[in-house]
């Protein structure tokens, strides 16, 4: 298999991964970080292509990605700190009644 | 000789490293513990980082392991440390989504590799990769408006945090 074809499906099956994790664990805190490994895959598979073409702007947009990672920690933390204050529990099955 | 040699340990790292990327995945899924998930995650982030190195990016590398390890993840870390360790959540892992959750990835996994497959290569071109210079060249010539955005982004990542708390005060 090509080197760059391989990276391409290693951030398909980071991305597949991450999404499994936020489906079917239970923990809230589990789910930020499953979010963050599928954020990694989107990465890697913006890193190759910026290799695959030689341009920046894969690079560029890698960069974006970073910041909004950060800044999606810097807003979550705050709710599931604010969410396990009222329901002392991190477990998803307690919040079903946010249910609409 | 040694020259072929160094190159092809190259590629080798590059397959050993995304192996063990993905190994870190799988475990993050399989794990009990918020930590040991956490440390699962490290773990595919660092090694993320040796194949964007290996790859020849290496300021991504760097802001790979300075951003994510060293901000996000130790900000994780603490708030794991915070909170309770003996909640219900720790004892079982899984959600009634286990089976449904399974086969979409599955599903997921087939439909994206088979449109790779279908989809025409592009040749990997073996060319010098782009260093910093050139990056920080296109970065603030072309997208200089998506840099000020960030910082637009950032700053209301820290008024919305901050307004979270405040409220969370106020209410409870």
């Amino acid at each position: 298999m090509d080197k760059l074809q391989f990276l391409i499906f290693l951030s398909v099956a980071l991305f597949a991964l991450g999404l499994l994790g936020v489906i079917v664990r239970r923990n809230l805190l589990v789910m930020l970080m499953c979010m963050e490994l599928m954020l990694n895959g989107v990465n890697l598979s913006l890193v190759t292509f910026a290799q695959q073409t030689g341009t920046a702007a894969g690079a560029v947009l890698v960069f974006l990605i970073f910041v909004v990672a950060a800044a999606e920690i810097a807003i979550a933390i705050p709710i599931v700190l604010l969410l396990v204050r009222r329901k002392r529990t991190l477990e998803t099955d307690a919040y079903s009644d946010l249910k609409g | 000789m040694i020259e072929n040699f160094l190159q092809n340990l190259d590629t080798l790292l590059i397959y050993v490293f995304g192996a063990s990327a993905l190994v870190a995945g799988a475990l993050m899924i399989v794990l009990r513990h918020p930590m040991q998930v956490a440390m699962a995650l490290i773990s595919a982030m660092v090694f993320l980082g040796g194949v964007y190195g290996l790859l020849g990016v290496h300021f991504i590398a760097a802001f790979q392991v300075l951003i994510y390890v060293g901000a996000v993840m130790v900000f994780m870390v603490y708030v794991i440390m915070l909170l309770d360790v003996r909640d219900p959540s720790f004892k079982r892992r899984f959600s009634r989504f286990l089976v449904p959750g399974i086969i979409a990835a599955i599903v997921f996994v087939e439909v994206l590799v088979y449109g790779f497959a279908q989809g025409q290569h592009a040749t990997a071109r073996t060319t010098a990769s782009f260093g910093l210079q050139q990056f920080a060249v296109a970065f603030l010539n072309e997208y200089w408006l998506h840099f000020e955005l960030t910082s637009v982004l950032l700053v209301a990542a820290v008024v919305a945090a901050l307004a979270v708390i405040q409220g969370g005060k106020r209410h409870g």
